[in-house]
């Protein structure tokens, strides 16, 4: 329907951003608006004022450097989409991004948008959390990085204040040996993922797993790392019989809910099945 | 009739959230407009009811059908989930505005000549996406097809006729056409 009435703000500076977002309650981050303003039309929000970041250009960039690939909080998925450097710099972050939404959205959607939006079943919020991500913000109080693992913390809930922003998203270096992989499965490429899960792990001198990481996204309210799962592939060669047991115990380790997309049994096999797969092409 | 009260009732509700109405300015289709609009307006309403540019078609009004699919400075967008006022000094293209004359373009023709239409509230948007994904890749192939317009929904065709046209359209597109 029709969105809800409200003021409109469009800042050319951070500092002005966040002083509007704390001058009004719920006064609300506008990024891409391409969940937010949804959430407008289905009238679940009523925001007095909307602050448009789309002037803040410094919220823009990708960088990548010694310190691992930093994505702006403006970065759109096309913008990943069209980065030649990711496929190198965080092949895992390029593949999961080319998940996300269709062609239309993936041109508005941005990195920060979908962070604090925390759909559970939203890839980015997946990805940052398997990648024990900082997310960097900055608010009234003035600037803050909180780790992924602490942002998420329920379905379309974080950490954030009213009157902070997130600036961007820090990815740990990637090494340029890792494996990884990542598995998807939604009715249709674009949709809402009803499962999905992430990998990477690197390998130690004998081609056995290090540093496993295991996240899956779409089986709970938030974004989950599987640390049962991670602790069974470390120091292990990953072969078929070890990416049985991955899956085993990756079923094992889900408790998903049931909603009309799916069922509780089937959304858990679903995502055994997506670690199964984004194990075996990381072991390919 | 709606008593004295009614009206004042409803003019104090209009005033609490009485948004301030906000003059933009950008270009549809060549033409640069100015328009008043609240800030809640999405850009496929202005331009149907401010703009009278009824070619954009709306459909879900939430994102998901891309009938309402529009170019903003050269991308695909749904207008749906684009505030009129993000819209400040960009430049729009619609449907109406896909052709320099009198004449459809050789995309529409191939539509046409394919069936990719029966009802044809979706083609708008099958139309303008089409022609964001060709003016850019020229030589995509019908899987890239079907994964771009995966986000525009059609309730007529299968979709089959539409992939055909798009991909006939390819040739048109391309610089030394074939």
């Amino acid at each position: 329907m029709k969105l809800p009435a409200f003021d409109y703000a469009c800042p050319t500076t951070l500092p002005e951003a966040v002083q509007l977002l704390a001058s009004r309650e719920d006064a609300k981050a506008l990024a891409g608006g391409q969940s937010l303003v949804p959430m407008l039309a289905f009238r679940l929000l009523h925001p007095a004022l909307l602050v448009d970041l789309r002037k803040l250009a410094d919220l823009r960039g990708i960088r990548i450097g010694e310190n691992g690939v930093t994505l702006g909080a403006m970065v759109r998925w096309r913008d990943i989409e069209d980065d030649r450097r990711l496929t190198t710099a965080h092949p895992l972050l390029k593949a999961a991004v080319a998940h996300v939404a269709h062609y239309q959205i993936r041109n508005r959607g941005t990195v920060g948008g979908s962070i604090a939006h925390a759909d559970p079943a939203a890839e980015m919020p997946g990805i940052a959390l398997t990648c024990e991500a900082q997310i960097a913000v900055v608010g009234s109080s003035g600037a803050r990085v909180i780790p992924a693992a602490e942002f998420f913390t329920g379905a379309l809930t974080t950490a954030l204040a009213p009157d902070e922003i997130i600036v961007e998203v820090r990815l740990p270096p990637w090494p340029a040996r890792r494996r990884w992989g990542f598995a998807e499965f939604a009715r249709r490429r674009g949709d809402f993922a009803l499962a999905a899960a992430a990998v990477f792990y690197d390998e130690d001198a004998r081609g056995r797993a290090a540093n496993a990481h295991v996240g899956v996204i779409g089986v709970a309210d938030r974004p989950l790392r599987l640390p049962t799962v991670e602790a069974l592939l470390n120091g292990e060669k990953i072969d078929p019989a070890t990416i049985a047991r991955a899956e085993t115990a990756a079923a094992a380790a889900v408790d998903p809910p049931e909603d009309i997309h799916a069922g509780a049994d089937y959304r858990r096999a679903l995502a055994a099945t997506m670690v199964e797969r984004a194990l075996k092409q990381a072991a390919a | 009739m709606i008593p004295k009260s009614g009206y004042r009732f409803s003019e104090k509700i209009m005033l609490q959230q009485s948004q301030m109405n906000m003059s933009i300015r950008f270009e549809v289709n060549g033409r640069a407009v100015e328009v008043e609009v609240e800030p809640r307006l999405t850009l496929a309403d202005c331009l149907r009811h401010a703009l009278h540019l009824t070619g954009t078609h709306i459909g879900c009004e939430h994102g998901v059908c891309g009938a309402c699919t529009v170019l903003v400075d050269g991308a695909a967008v749904r207008s749906c989930l684009m505030l009129a006022v993000q819209a400040e000094g960009a430049t729009v293209l619609t449907v109406e505005g896909l052709s320099e004359d009198a004449d459809l373009t050789a995309l529409q023709k191939s539509f046409r000549k394919h069936h990719a239409l029966q009802c044809g509230f979706c083609t708008p948007g099958m139309i303008t996406t089409a022609h964001a994904l060709l003016s850019e890749e020229p030589d995509c192939d019908a899987a890239r097809v079907r994964e771009v317009l995966s986000g525009n929904l059609c309730r007529c065709t299968g979709y089959i006729p539409i992939v055909e046209a798009v991909l006939e359209a390819r040739a048109a597109y391309r610089k030394d056409p074939a």
